[in-house]
């Protein structure tokens, strides 16, 4: 199963909508890193909603990609975790260390929006 | 006693295995929280069959009785065997690429955890027994 990924503006978007299987996740992971080098992107959002189970492989993919976009210049945020998927990473002492989350999509945009446009103001002072 | 067997043979198999574990335990009426560790450590156990020995299979067991729900999943494999379960056992170790946490990640979430392993032949059991509420 291919996860679709979109473009807003300089963000990509992608919601899982199905489990992936192992090889699923990989071609996910190489698609998103593909996508984010050939369209510039300055964020990535990751939905999970549509999850009932992150076990401790696809949490490590999840992880792995989010420092390989770092890797690239682009921030990662992971949206819509249910919280019965929470709980059981922290149980199994697997968290997504590392990786923005947020409760929604939509504040998911919204934090990488505010994040992008406070490093180009960065950016911008610099090279005055 | 009800039963299910899932034969484990490609990887879209681990999520066919897991998804049957939520539906006994929903079917016997744990909490969403109880289906989600079910179904993970089952994930978790079910990925290690295939990724050392290939295949192999899921065996689910509803052992419920008048006073507790009780659920049973044992899966085997005829892969090389666990040389050091000890070490295996702890967190972070990692024997091939993706692994490494599963075992130890899956014995968190569950009451009862045993391997028996010996070149050959794996056998991993989990039991998640919850006291029915009267």
């Amino acid at each position: 199963m291919k996860v679709p990924i979109l473009r807003f503006k300089n963000i990509l978007l992608t919601s899982i909508q199905m489990d992936l299987t192992d090889q699923d996740a990989l071609d996910f992971q190489s698609d998103l890193l593909r996508m984010a080098n050939s369209t510039e992107a300055k964020g990535v959002v990751i939905d999970i909603k549509a999850l009932d189970v992150v076990d401790s492989y696809l949490a490590r993919i999840l992880n792995e990609t989010a420092s390989m976009l770092r890797l690239l210049g682009t921030k990662t945020v992971i949206t819509g975790m249910q919280p019965t998927v929470a709980l059981t990473l922290v149980e199994m002492g697997r968290e997504l260390i590392g990786v923005e989350t947020a409760l929604n999509f939509e504040q998911g945009v919204e934090k990488l929006q505010r994040s992008i446009e406070k490093r180009e103001g960065e950016d911008s002072y610099g090279e005055e | 006693m009800a039963r299910s067997r899932i034969t484990l043979k490609a990887e879209s198999d681990v999520i066919t295995a897991r998804q049957a574990g939520r539906e006994t335990a929903r079917h016997l009426g744990l909490s969403l929280a109880d289906q989600t560790r079910l179904a993970t450590a089952i994930s978790e156990l079910a990925r290690n069959a295939i990724q050392h020995a290939g295949r192999g299979t899921c065996l689910i067991t509803d052992r419920s009785n008048q006073h507790a729900i009780n659920i049973q999943v044992a899966v085997e494999d005829r892969g090389p065997g666990i040389p050091d379960i000890e070490r295996v056992m702890e967190y972070g170790f990692s024997s091939s690429r993706g692994l490494g946490c599963g075992l130890p990640a899956a014995r968190r979430l569950v009451d009862e955890f045993d391997i028996q392993s010996e070149p050959g032949y794996t056998k991993v059991t989990i039991g998640m027994v919850r006291p029915r509420v009267p």
